[in-house]
């Protein structure tokens, strides 16, 4: 039988939405295995978030150190690689944390890795079938896995449905299984993102600029329209990575979560990390010049322009209204 | 300090339009644009301030085709000092995991303090880093927005969910997986490739790196890609046509219901 282990990310005694995630993964790769939770931390919030798992998962491996009351992926990684037995198939979740552990895991339980799956379509042996995509999400791609030595595999969070809690299982703790925590990499703080002038988390409506802005000078153009709507303007990362906005206007999984009703995406791919940012289910109206644009496959209308002339003719029919 | 730089050449997702080839199990590559990926430049960028303040030099490594010449000359128009091409029959139809055995190797010829990647490139998967540093038994910080060098050891925030900023002290040597917006990469012209355009850069396949064939390539891939395809995601966007007018007035009467105006 396939053994499935979730390692549970957790903040302050709740785990991540994923923890119901994992679960609907197993079951894609292989319905009869059996899943069992792992958390790592420390004290009383980690008792809190092994006790509610056992209402999802029926074994929940609990390792409490104080090494691990800030999860460093070293350390983790050292933890998980004496507690999870040769061959089992690993999940994790392709976030920031799962992006420092789990390749570096993949090498020291000598498995197989896959990074950011977003759909299994089961085994054939040991050889499993997995689904990616590739250049941000323009094209998906099949691969095959041989796990016949285990495998340790990133999930995109939000991208399996969840499950409910219907289980009644019992944590195991295994503590004293985790062996020499040393590491030599250390944990010093968390730095807080700056506040910024405007917050666009507060708007119904956003004028979101992507990379098709082209250019610093154009960003007007996006504030015009804005002005004319009554909305703030937001963007995708590289309008930050280039200092042309501030870091508090960038959506996204490394930015801002919004709930706007309306979001107008402004030449922006639609990468799932700029996407991961967007909640509530707005209406989203996406303008790109190229049809072929993955934010096709998730806006509500699209529109195939080029925004630099497509923003101001809309701002000026909104004027003469 | 003693520097290297992984680099990757990948398709420019800013200026091609991503097809199908006629069998539709690759990506038509007939005329693709290539370029180094996003995140390395950031990397490199990185690289060359470190060095300005404190000395050293900086290698910048690859493994591909002869094609991929062409990143490293790049890099080095921006300011890294060597270039070294990992090149190989032997290396065709690596996974990550073969593509790191690879630069391991080639690690351990050097002499390097620090090892710097992109955080992630084209397929998406941000693995190879995070592979090398624990093949090497290497410290290991993914997704590193700042780094202050000090004795013996550095500083690194990391970047994570929400934009916060993680900070960690790490020992050398160690292995850095870059993030961009991390420093503003410097700007390469004509002239700048032309100046290295005649600079030897050594070529290595498996038999150099003592590297046993069937560690990496096909051979040793526990991943392989089967095929290319656009996934069917139910309707996806009501597409609005006509002139720009048209659209517009379209578009303004959806937005209204929608509470856009
Ligand atoms: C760990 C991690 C965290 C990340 N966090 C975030 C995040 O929080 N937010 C975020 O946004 N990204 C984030 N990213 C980056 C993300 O992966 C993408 O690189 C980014 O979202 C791409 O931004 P974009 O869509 O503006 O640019 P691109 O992907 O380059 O897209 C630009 C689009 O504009 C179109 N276009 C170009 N010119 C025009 C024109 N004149 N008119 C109309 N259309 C035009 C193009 O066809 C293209 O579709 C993160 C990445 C990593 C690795
Ligand atoms: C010669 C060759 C043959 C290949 N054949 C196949 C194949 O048959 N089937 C298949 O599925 N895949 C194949 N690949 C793809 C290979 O699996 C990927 O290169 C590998 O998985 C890393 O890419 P990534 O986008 O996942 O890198 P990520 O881990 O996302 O990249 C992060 C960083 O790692 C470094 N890096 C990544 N790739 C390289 C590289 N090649 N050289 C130096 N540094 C690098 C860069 O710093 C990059 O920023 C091949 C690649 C090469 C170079």
């Amino acid at each position: 039988m396939t053994q499935i282990f979730a390692y549970v990310p957790f903040k302050n005694g709740v785990a991540e939405d994923v923890a119901l995630e994992f679960p609907g993964a197993a079951k894609k790769i292989d319905a009869g295995a059996s899943v069992t939770a792992v958390v790592t931390g420390s004290g009383a919030d980690l008792d809190k978030v092994a006790g509610e798992l056992t209402k999802v998962y029926s074994e929940v491996i609990k390792i409490d150190n104080a090494a691990m009351a800030y999860p460093n992926a070293e350390v983790v990684r050292k933890a998980l690689t004496n507690i999870i037995p040769a061959g089992a198939i690993v999940l994790v979740a392709h976030d920031t944390f799962g992006m420092d552990l789990a390749p570096g895991l993949s090498i020291k339980l000598e498995s197989a890795y896959a990074a950011d799956v977003v759909d299994f379509e089961g085994m054939d042996g040991s050889t499993l079938k997995i689904v990616r995509q590739e250049l941000g999400g323009a094209v998906s791609t099949h691969v095959t896995c041989d796990a016949s030595a285990g495998a340790v595999l990133t999930i995109r969070p939000g991208t399996f449905a969840p499950v409910d809690g219907s289980a009644s299982g019992a944590v195991v703790d295994k503590s004293g299984d985790a062996g020499d925590l040393s590491a030599k990499r250390t944990f010093l703080e968390v730095v807080e993102a700056e506040v910024g002038e405007v917050d666009i988390t507060k708007s119904d409506v956003l004028v979101s600029i992507g990379r098709g802005i082209e250019d610093e000078d154009n960003i007007e153009i996006a504030q015009e329209l804005a002005d004319a709507m009554g909305a703030v303007v937001s963007c995708s990362r590289p309008i930050v990575d280039a200092k042309w906005l501030e870091k508090s206007r960038q959506v996204g999984t490394s930015g801002q979560t919004v709930k706007p009703k309306v979001y107008m995406a402004m030449g922006i791919s639609g990468s799932f990390q700029h996407m991961g940012g967007i909640k509530g289910n707005p209406f989203i109206v996406a303008v790109n010049k190229n049809p072929k644009a993955p934010i096709f496959q998730v806006a509500d209308v699209g529109i195939v322009e080029d925004i630099l002339e497509f923003m101001p003719a809309l701002q000026e029919a909104i004027e003469a209204l | 300090m003693e520097i290297l730089v992984c680099v990757k050449r990948v398709p420019d997702t800013a200026e091609n339009e991503f097809e199908l080839n006629s069998e539709g199990n690759d990506l038509d590559r007939d005329d693709l644009v290539y370029s180094v990926n996003e995140w390395d430049n950031y990397a490199v960028e990185e690289a060359i301030q470190i060095v300005d303040n404190l000395g050293g030099s900086i290698t910048v490594v690859t493994v591909g085709d002869d094609e991929a010449e062409e990143v490293l000359r790049r890099e080095m128009a921006m300011g890294a000092n060597n270039g070294v091409l990992l090149s190989d029959e032997a290396f065709e139809g690596s996974d990550g995991k073969g593509i790191a055995t690879i630069l391991k190797a080639e690690v351990e010829k050097g002499n390097y303090d620090l090892i710097l990647t992109g955080a992630q490139a084209d397929e998406g998967a941000g693995q190879i880093g995070g592979m090398l540093a624990a093949m090497l038994d290497y410290p290991y910080a993914s997704l590193v927005n700042k780094i202050e060098p000090a004795d013996g050891k550095i500083k690194v925030g990391r970047e994570i969910e929400g934009g916060n900023q993680e900070m960690n002290e790490i020992e050398l040597p160690c292995v850095l997986s870059i993030q961009t917006g991390i420093n503003e990469p410097r700007y390469v012209g004509i002239r700048g490739i032309r100046k290295v355009a005649s600079v030897d850069i050594p070529v290595k396949g498996a038999g150099d790196l003592g590297l046993d064939a069937g560690s990496v390539g096909e051979a040793g891939a526990k991943i392989k890609r089967v095929d290319y395809f656009v996934p069917d995601l139910g309707d996806g966007a009501e597409m609005l046509e006509g002139s720009t007018d048209e659209i517009v007035e379209k578009l303004i009467e959806k937005l209204k219901a929608k509470g856009g105006l």
